[in-house]
C-alpha cells in the first residue's frame, strides 16, 4: 500500500487552519477553541512558528492540550512555505498525530505570523480561519488580500481595543462585507470572550456537517 | 531518459521538504564560521566532497538496483554518526517521497527511508539514470543550503547564484565519481564524513531559537 496515500474525506479529521498576521491573536485563538472544543471534539493543534516552539510551548503552559497533542513544525524562514507551497512537513506532522492518537475529529494548524498575502493550500487544509486585529487599524479589511478576500472565515479579534486605537468596527464591517461578499465575517474579543464562542460554533458547525456526510 | 524530468526532479519548488532545512549552514552561520560568499564558498566545496559524494553515490546505487534499498539504507545510518541528522535526512527522505509518489508510482522503499534512497528510488520509477539521480543528489547538496544562506544571512543573491555556477562543473564531477561506483558493495561506497557538521547538528537540535529544522 501506498504509505502515502492521501486519507478519504471521512476517514480523516477536519482540519482548519488559522493564519494572520504576527500578533493579531491566533495562538490565543488556538487556545481559547482547545478550551471551549476539547471537552467535545478529539483534537490535535499543529503550530508553524517562524522560529521555535514559542506557540507550541504557550498551549502547553496554559495547559490547554496536553503535549501528545501538539506538534510543531518548523519553517525555514518561510511560514507561508511551509502552508502554501510545500505543505509536506504539516502533512508529516497531521498524519503523526492521526497515527499515535487514534482517529481525530478535528486538527487545528497555526499558521506562523506572516502578512496578508498568506493562505493555506487545498491540500492542507479543509477550511482556513483568516484572523487580524483592531489595533492594525480599520483599514486592514479595505486593503483585501488572499487572506482578508478568500478565508473561509475572518476574525477580527481584540475588538475591547478598538476605542483605544480609534477603530470603527462598522467601518470594518462594512469593508468585510464587501471583500468578501456571502463569506462569514465575526467579531471577537478574547479578553471577553475566553471561549471564542462564535468561532467554537462555526467549527462545532463543520464538524456536524462532516459527520452527516 | 526525460532531461526535463530530471530537472523537475532537482527544482527546489519540488514540494519535498528541503525548504524548511539548512545542510547545517545555521549551526555554522551562528557559531560565525559562516559569514560571507566566500566563507560560503568554502562550506559548499566542502559539503560536496562529503555528504554530497556520499548522497550521489548512494542515490546512483538506489536508482540501479531496488533490491539494494534496505542494505543502503542501514549504509547510510552507518555514514551518519549525528542522530539529529538521521532524522533529518528520514524526514527528507518522507517528504521526497510524497511528492515523488504524487508523480511516479514507486513501491516498496517504505515510508522514510533516508533522502538518498528515496532520490535513487523515485529517479528509477521516473525512468532516470543512475548518473542522473547522483547529478540531482550533488545539485541538492549544494542548492539547499546556498539558498538557506540566502535566508539566514542576506547574502546578495546573484553573487550566491554565480557561486553555484561556478561549483557547477565540480558538481558534475562529483556525480560522474558517485555513479561510477554505484556498483560498488554498500561497505566500499564513499563514506566521507564532516565531524563539525555532526557535532554542529547535535548543539543545533538543542536550541530554543532556531530557524531551520536542521
Amino acid at each position: 500500500m501506498d504509505p502515502h496515500a492521501p486519507l478519504t474525506g471521512g476517514s480523516r479529521a477536519l482540519r482548519v487552519g488559522i493564519g494572520g498576521p504576527v500578533g493579531s491573536g491566533k495562538t490565543a485563538l488556538v487556545a481559547a477553541l482547545c478550551r471551549a472544543l476539547g471537552a467535545q471534539l478529539r483534537l490535535a493543534v499543529v503550530t508553524n512558528d517562524i522560529y521555535t516552539t514559542e506557540d507550541a510551548d504557550f498551549l502547553l503552559r496554559n495547559g490547554v492540550l496536553p503535549a501528545e497533542r501538539i506538534r510543531a513544525v518548523e519553517t525555514g524562514c518561510c511560514p507561508h512555505t511551509a502552508i502554501r507551497d510545500d505543505i509536506s512537513a504539516n502533512l508529516d506532522a497531521v498524519e503523526d498525530l492521526e497515527s499515535s492518537l487514534g482517529p481525530l475529529d478535528l486538527v487545528l494548524l497555526e499558521s506562523g505570523g506572516d502578512n496578508l498575502t498568506a493562505t493555506f493550500s487545498k491540500g492542507l487544509i479543509d477550511q482556513q480561519i483568516f484572523v487580524v486585529d483592531v489595533s492594525g487599524g480599520d483599514k486592514v479589511p479595505r486593503k483585501g488580500g488572499p487572506g482578508v478576500t478568500t478565508a473561509d472565515l475572518l476574525v477580527i479579534n481584540k475588538t475591547d481595543l478598538a476605542p483605544l486605537v480609534g477603530a470603527d468596527l462598522s467601518v470594518m464591517d462594512r469593508d468585510a462585507r464587501a471583500r468578501r461578499g456571502d463569506l462569514p465575517t465575526v467579531f471577537l474579543s478574547l479578553a471577553e470572550d475566553r471561549g471564542a464562542t462564535p468561532v467554537a460554533d462555526w467549527i462545532r458547525g463543520l464538524v456536524a456537517a462532516r459527520a452527516a456526510g | 531518459m526525460s532531461l526535463a524530468t530530471l530537472l523537475l526532479l532537482a527544482d527546489g519548488r519540488l514540494p519535498s521538504g528541503g525548504h524548511a532545512h539548512s545542510a547545517g549552514l545555521e549551526a555554522q552561520v551562528t557559531a560565525g564560521r559562516v559569514r560571507s560568499v566566500a566563507d560560503l564558498d568554502g562550506f559548499l566545496r566542502g559539503k560536496l566532497a562529503t555528504g554530497g559524494l556520499v548522497s550521489a553515490a548512494f542515490a546512483a546505487a538506489a536508482c540501479a538496483d531496488a533490491t539494494r534499498w534496505a542494505d543502503l539504507d542501514a549504509g547510510l545510518d552507518a555514514r551518519t554518526p549525528s542522530p539529529a541528522l538521521r532524522r533529518a535526512s528520514r524526514a527528507q527522505g518522507r517528504a521526497l517521497l510524497r511528492a515523488g509518489r504524487a508523480m511516479w508510482p514507486v513501491a516498496g522503499v517504505g515510508r522514510e527511508p533516508h533522502q538518498p534512497v528515496a532520490l535513487g528510488a523515485l529517479a528509477a520509477a521516473a525512468g532516470l539514470s543512475p548518473g542522473q539521480a547522483a547529478v540531482a543528489a550533488a545539485h541538492g547538496a549544494i542548492t539547499g543550503p546556498a539558498s538557506a544562506a540566502v535566508r539566514l544571512l542576506g547574502l546578495d543573491p546573484y553573487r550566491v547564484h554565480a557561486l553555484l555556477a561556478r561549483l557547477a562543473p565540480e558538481c558534475d564531477r562529483i556525480a560522474e565519481v558517485a555513479a561510477s561506483r554505484s556498483g560498488d558493495a554498500v561497505d566500499r561506497l564513499p563514506a566521507s564524513g564532516a565531524p563539525l557538521l555532526d557535532i554542529g547538528a547535535e548543539y543545533h537540535a538543542t536550541w530554543e531559537v532556531r530557524l531551520f529544522a536542521s
